[in-house]
């Protein structure tokens, strides 16, 4: 059995989510091999040669793998797989790999597994389903399995290695029908949410956009990232990419601090495996109390200057 | 620019979820069934891009039994135009098997958008509008967050990623899976309700499409989440920040 993990980069480094789909693969086979696909990417495979558990590092490095697209990246892993015996696909199920992953598996005629939290053997895996209000135990038939990873359920694995790389060449073959515009980053200085060891989150008892500042005094004496329920976000209070929970972003820090957040399920599955949860709500019934370690009922507006005061 | 939406009928989001004890899956005996959500989105943005003359026809297909058809009524009272039933005996569907009979319909019926939600609120899987993009080599646009047309007949597509917003340019026939900011879905008025009723829904069996659609996995048992145990209620911020730093050693 072999492995191959697709990395997933930012064009300069490669992201957690990536080190931890590395240590899945390793659960299923010791035999781990990478394929990284971009362009100028020298900073991402320097990086990416330290990584231990892996064999070798594969990459192919051309102008039109730039900007990630779904289908000219599946093609050049396709031409990639060719000839070779790896019995394993993995990547992590960030949008990244949610978009590019069924796309290999169907052209390789196989039933993609998603989104896996726990590896039994070679072909069992455990997946959450029903928001994780149900974990579904599945064996693949398929002789080739393709798989994204949860990465909040892998330790990110180590770098401090020296691994040889090997250049894949491919002839340009873009996508005709899909073309690159624009990409619009979120900004931010903070660490990231899905990596982050502490995350404060807002929701709709934030009120407005401009309340979001009262979380981010408290965010910058933790270290914390910012998070915010689905409420928040299609209040236009934050960005989309705030969203935690079963459609948005799973966490899982060491601490949550969940405030004016009522913990409907869609925002719980996305926060459970945090080791400690904390919320802030005026509402002594609201649902997050039941999943929170330490639950504080009370007026945010009051709580939130008292709290960040107290951390100095 | 003729529409195919696709929808799933899943149960209903408000519905608290309950493991069947012999482990085969989960209660759906008298458990409200709704669309899933990320599909009513889908629907509704087929309507508007119909009210704004982008869209001349919307059909929605949905993959089930007979009981779907309730599902695409929803869709037909939101205002699209006929329905397209595919049935099929094995409930363990997976969504390659959905992608292959969806790529069948297309043939027939040459849509030049098909799209449905991000991923299905039951499997969580998110993926069958990329299996479909690429069954039928049309570009895919996932996790939409806005539609705009451009002159040349293109459309631009943003996309909700991890870290921002990624807009892309499409050519038609495309692919689009909808995120939750591209709309807020309309609930259907009662006449349009009485209208729908109408309206036509062709059935189809999956099995006269001779496809293989035959499950890839074996689910061998579907448990309860671990528990997450409440903790206690706090007084006060001290003594909040006093059991994050001492107790939890967290800060
Ligand atoms: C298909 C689908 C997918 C979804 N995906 C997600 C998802 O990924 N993530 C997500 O979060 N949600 C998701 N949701 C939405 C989810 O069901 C809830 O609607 C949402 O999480 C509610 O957000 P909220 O807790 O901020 O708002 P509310 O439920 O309105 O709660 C606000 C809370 O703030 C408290 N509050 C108000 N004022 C104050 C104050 N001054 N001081 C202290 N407390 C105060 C209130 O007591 C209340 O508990 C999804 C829903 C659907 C249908």
């Amino acid at each position: 059995m072999k492995s191959l993990v697709i990395i997933e980069h930012d064009g300069k480094n490669i992201k957690q989510t990536s080190l931890s789909t590395i240590t899945a693969a390793e659960q299923i086979s010791k035999d781990v091999e990478v394929l990284v696909l971009g362009s100028n990417i020298s900073g991402v495979l320097e990086n990416l040669k330290k990584t231990d558990i892996i064999s070798k590092v594969n990459y192919c490095d051309e102008d039109f793998l730039k900007h990630q697209i779904a289908e000219n990246l599946s093609e050049v892993i396709i031409s990639f797989l060719k000839d070779k015996e790896f019995t394993h696909i993995l990547l992590p199920s960030s949008t990244f790999g949610k978009n590019l992953g069924p796309k290999i598996a169907t052209i390789l005629d196989v039933q993609q597994i998603s989104d896996i939290i726990e590896i039994f053997d070679h072909e069992t895996f455990a997946r959450p389903i029903y928001a994780g209000n149900a974990i579904s135990k599945v064996k693949s038939k398929d002789s080739l399995k393709v798989i994204t990873v949860r990465p909040t359920c892998f330790e990110p694995c180590a770098q401090n290695s020296n691994v040889s790389d090997e250049k894949f060449e491919v002839s340009s073959n873009q996508s005709k029908s899909v073309e690159f515009v624009t990409y619009d980053q979120s900004e931010s200085d903070r660490p990231e949410l899905t990596s982050a060891k502490i995350v404060i989150s807002g929701g709709r008892g934030m009120q407005n956009g401009e309340n979001f500042k009262l979380l981010e005094g408290i965010a910058d004496k933790l270290g914390a990232a910012m998070g915010a329920s689905r409420a928040a976000v299609d209040a236009g209070f934050v960005p989309n990419d705030w969203q935690v929970g079963q459609t948005g972003k799973i966490v899982a820090p060491d601490l949550y601090i969940a405030v004016g957040i009522s913990g409907a399920i869609q925002h719980i599955a996305g926060i459970k495996d945090s080791k400690f949860i904390a919320c802030i709500n005026k509402d002594e019934e609201a649902p997050i109390f039941n999943f929170s370690d330490y639950g504080l009922v009370g007026d945010l507006f009051e709580i939130l200057p008292k709290l960040e005061n107290e951390l100095n | 620019m003729k529409a195919l939406v696709c929808v799933k009928r899943v149960i209903d989001y408000n519905v608290k979820i309950r493991v069947k004890s012999d482990k085969t899956g989960v209660e759906t005996d008298n458990v409200k069934m709704s669309m899933n959500p990320f599909d009513e989105i889908a629907v509704e943005e087929a309507v508007r891009l119909k009210e704004n003359g982008l869209v001349s026809e919307i059909v929605i297909l949905s993959i089930g039994q007979d009981s779907s058809q309730e599902t695409i009524r929803t869709g037909l009272a939101m205002g699209a135009d006929r329905g397209i039933l595919v049935k099929v005996d094995d409930i363990l569907l997976e969504p390659l098997g959905v992608g292959k009979i969806i790529k069948e319909v297309c043939e027939k019926e040459n849509p030049e958008m098909i799209i449905m939600g991000k991923q299905a609120i039951d499997d969580d899987c998110n993926q069958t509008g990329q299996i479909v993009a690429t069954l039928t080599n049309y570009p895919q646009a996932t996790f939409a967050s806005e539609l705009k047309k451009n002159e040349d007949g293109t459309l631009n597509v943003t996309r909700e990623v991890d870290g921002g917003l990624e807009t892309i340019k499409v050519k038609i026939p495309c692919v689009v899976t909808t995120d939750l900011r591209l709309n807020e879905p309309r609930y259907a008025s009662l006449p349009n309700i009485m209208k729908a009723k109408q309206k036509k829904i062709e059935t189809i069996e999956s099995k006269d499409l001779n496809l293989d659609i035959s499950p890839r996995l074996e689910v061998l048992e579907v448990n309860d989440p671990p528990e997450r145990k409440a903790g206690i209620k706090v007084p006060d911020v001290s003594n909040l920040v006093e059991k994050l730093k001492n107790e939890a050693k967290v800060i």
